[in-house]
């Protein structure tokens, strides 16, 4: 893999759980070097327990409520901390990984270095307007296939790289509950483009991202009414990545797929889970016709105004069929604004 | 490097999947001595095997194989005038095999691939994954980041919506090559000791909406779903184009998936693609293909079909007007394969009165 430039990355972490010395220690290998932004669950009570030896700038609440105000500080509560990070973030490129997460072991028995892959992934082009069946056409060993339309060779800005997980997939907790033995042992040794117009749903879990390029369009929005602090319990990363995806198609950016894996251990359990009200099915079910047929003006040229406009049209589509997609609208704007008045007294 | 497998003493499974519902179409112009090592594969199936090239040379086939063969002067004999759509001296004459078969589902192979072997050093039964991937339903509509949810071991991820987790039926499943890559010409040309390596171990399915470019190497297919639409086109002899074939039937199928509902899947089955083409053959071959692509591509993005195109045949027709309507204007080679697209579904029709699709 290419050398990466580690200046141009901030490695967030977003702490749910105290205690991050088993994280960080299995992580150091290829943390080392980087500079990390580990930002604290406001509603953890908690002290942080963070090894020796990091490049790292711990943010808690009152961190937040100094930057964003006392009142907008509940937006980065749960999982959604992490966002916190991606605001007050330099960098050109973020890479985050749940803490429960180490990294994995490829067939040969090497540990994945999740960090310079994501990178590699993020610098080097997308394809999404036209399937290569190799895969990956950049990496070693691979090309364009026959067929393959020359004028799409070049490819376009790779926004996200999506990262996968052995051991624990990430399922939901009907899945979990029903398979509870079902582990993930597939390394699928691919790297690809998902096409234009195809949706996905993008998990948190492993993510890395081009901030300069997209940063804005990571909106911590949607919230379950239940929401928990197992992953089980959540949907903010899936809706973040349907805005996401489709901002990214409308900006002619492109979001990949597959490596680098990290190996995810136990945590939570899927029946406890599964007890709690499941809405976050019907929300999802609501989500995807919407996305489907939203089509963004062809004035939305920045992130920022895509942003804008794709809460205006959930507000309006949406926001009759649930009270939370009101609530994630509202989010996005306020996001957009924060992000702006963050990022712009630089 | 990657070698093929050795299937010496793998038994013959007689009670193979599907083994009366499946034609294996093989077009060859020297021999067929690659069927030695898929014996245990293949042996329960029956072959098709379309002889182009010289009609008076004789194709050996390996003993206990059980096939009919046609060779340039059946196709006249029975295709009459409407011969003049299968090409001549180009492997897209294999399609008459499709036409001609009585089964339900089709299995294509060149004659210079062999069994590949698993990363465990097995060795791929490639028909018996490309059933697997046909008899599986397909998601076109919601991309999993786990691949084939319904592998074994593997699942539909958190927020994969669940209105969506039946599925739709698969019509293509489109396999994969180690070794010699399926690479054009002029990435022959710079590239010609690349070899690919990696075993790729996922199934998917191709997002409706997304074209790819479909390689008729290792491909099976529902023909009773499909079928009419699987026309590899105008190539070879008299033709100014070659390479082609199987990207203009998978440009094609892909569209008319699409809008029928259909899923194409692409990756596992591997086989092991031994014999690299003369570069310099063709890219004499696929020359216009290359500048022609440039607007061909857009004109598939774009082609829309009406609601009244329910059956592949006449979705195909529609296309076929479209193509003459649009493509004409690139080089009348466009004008002779919309007629001939029109002509292959006229035989089809003709050879398979009672066909359902």
């Amino acid at each position: 893999m290419a050398e990466i430039n580690k200046n141009e990355v901030d490695i967030v972490i977003g702490a749910v759980n105290a205690d991050l010395t088993q994280f960080l220690s299995s992580w150091r290998p290829f943390f080392s070097g980087f500079h990390l932004i580990v930002v604290k669950d406001p509603e953890l009570k908690d002290e942080l327990n963070i090894p020796d030896g990091f490049d790292v700038d711990v943010y808690s609440k009152t961190d937040m409520e100094k930057v964003v105000g006392a009142s907008n500080s509940s937006m980065f509560s749960g999982y959604s901390c992490r966002y916190f990070g991606y605001l007050i973030s330099k960098k050109k490129y973020i890479v985050s990984i749940d803490d429960d997460c180490v990294p994995a072991k490829d067939p040969k028995g090497f540990l994945v270095d999740a960090v310079s892959q994501h990178v590699n992934n993020l610098e080097k082009p997308a394809t999404p307007l036209f399937f290569n069946t190799l895969y990956d056409p950049y990496t070693e060993g691979a090309d364009f296939v026959r067929g393959y339309p020359f004028s799409l060779r070049e490819g376009v800005p790779c926004a996200a790289s999506c990262g996968l997980w052995l051991n624990l997939a990430d399922l939901d907790a009907p899945t979990q509950a029903l398979k509870t033995e079902q582990r993930n042992t597939t390394y699928v040794d691919a790297v690809l483009t998902v096409p234009l117009k195809a949706m996905l749903p993008i998990s948190g879990i492993n993510i890395a991202f081009n901030r300069e390029l997209v940063g804005p369009a990571l909106v911590p929005a949607l919230r379950l009414a239940g929401e928990g602090k197992v992953r089980w319990e959540t949907l903010e990363d899936v809706w973040c990545g349907m805005c996401l995806k489709h901002i990214s198609d409308h900006l002619g950016y492109g979001v990949k797929t597959g490596l680098p894996y990290v190996w995810r251990n136990e945590r939570g359990d899927a029946v406890e889970s599964l007890r709690k009200k499941w809405e976050g099915m019907k929300l999802m079910e609501k989500s995807v016709p919407f996305f489907e047929s939203l089509k963004l003006p062809e004035t939305a040229l920045k992130v920022e105004d895509c942003v804008i406009e794709l809460a205006k049209a959930v507000k309006e589509q949406l926001g009759s069929e649930d009270a939370a997609f009101t609530q994630a609208a509202d989010a996005m704007v306020k996001w957009v604004q924060l992000w702006n008045s963050v990022n712009s007294s630089e | 490097m990657v070698d093929p497998a050795n299937t010496v003493g793998i038994p013959i499974n007689h009670l193979a999947l599907l083994k009366d519902e499946l034609d294996i179409v093989i077009p060859t112009i020297r021999n067929l001595d690659f069927l030695e090592m898929w014996r245990p594969f293949l042996q329960p199936y029956h072959l098709i095997i379309v002889q182009d090239g010289d009609p008076s040379k004789t194709i050996a086939v390996p003993e206990g194989f059980d096939y009919e063969l046609y060779n340039r002067n059946d196709i006249n004999r029975i295709l009459g005038p409407k011969a003049s759509c299968i090409s001549f001296k180009d492997s897209a004459c294999r399609c008459f095999g499709y036409m001609v078969s009585k089964k339900k589902y089709i299995f294509t192979i060149d004659d210079d691939c062999f069994v590949a072997k698993d990363p465990s050093g097995k060795a791929v039964n490639a028909l018996e994954q490309h059933i697997k991937n046909l008899l599986c339903p397909s998601t076109p509509f919601f991309f999993n980041t786990l691949y084939d949810p319904y592998q074994e071991g593997a699942d539909f991820v958190r927020g994969y919506p669940f209105s969506l987790r039946e599925g739709v039926s698969t019509a293509v499943s489109h396999g994969l090559w180690l070794n010699i890559p399926d690479y054009d010409a002029p990435t022959q040309l710079v590239k010609p000791k690349e070899r690919n390596t990696r075993y790729v171990d996922a199934v998917m399915t191709i997002p409706k909406g997304t074209l790819f470019p479909m390689c008729g190497m290792n491909l099976a297919f529902d023909r009773e779903l499909i079928g009419p639409a699987m026309y590899f086109g105008l190539m070879g002899d008299g033709q100014p184009i070659g390479r082609y074939d199987d990207m203009w039937a998978g440009w094609c199928i892909k569209v008319i998936c699409d809008h029928l509902g259909l899923g194409v899947k692409t990756g596992l089955p591997y086989i092991y693609h031994s014999k690299a083409s003369n570069p310099f053959v063709n890219l004499k071959k696929e020359y216009k293909g290359i500048f022609w692509q440039e607007d061909i591509i857009p004109f598939f993005q774009s082609a829309k079909l009406s609601k009244e195109a329910v059956t592949v045949q006449q979705c195909y027709l529609e296309l076929s007007k479209l193509v003459k309507e649009k493509l004409s204007a690139i080089d009348p080679y466009f004008d002779k394969l919309a007629d001939a697209m029109v002509t292959w579904i006229e035989a089809w029709d003709e050879l398979n009165p009672a066909t359902k699709a």
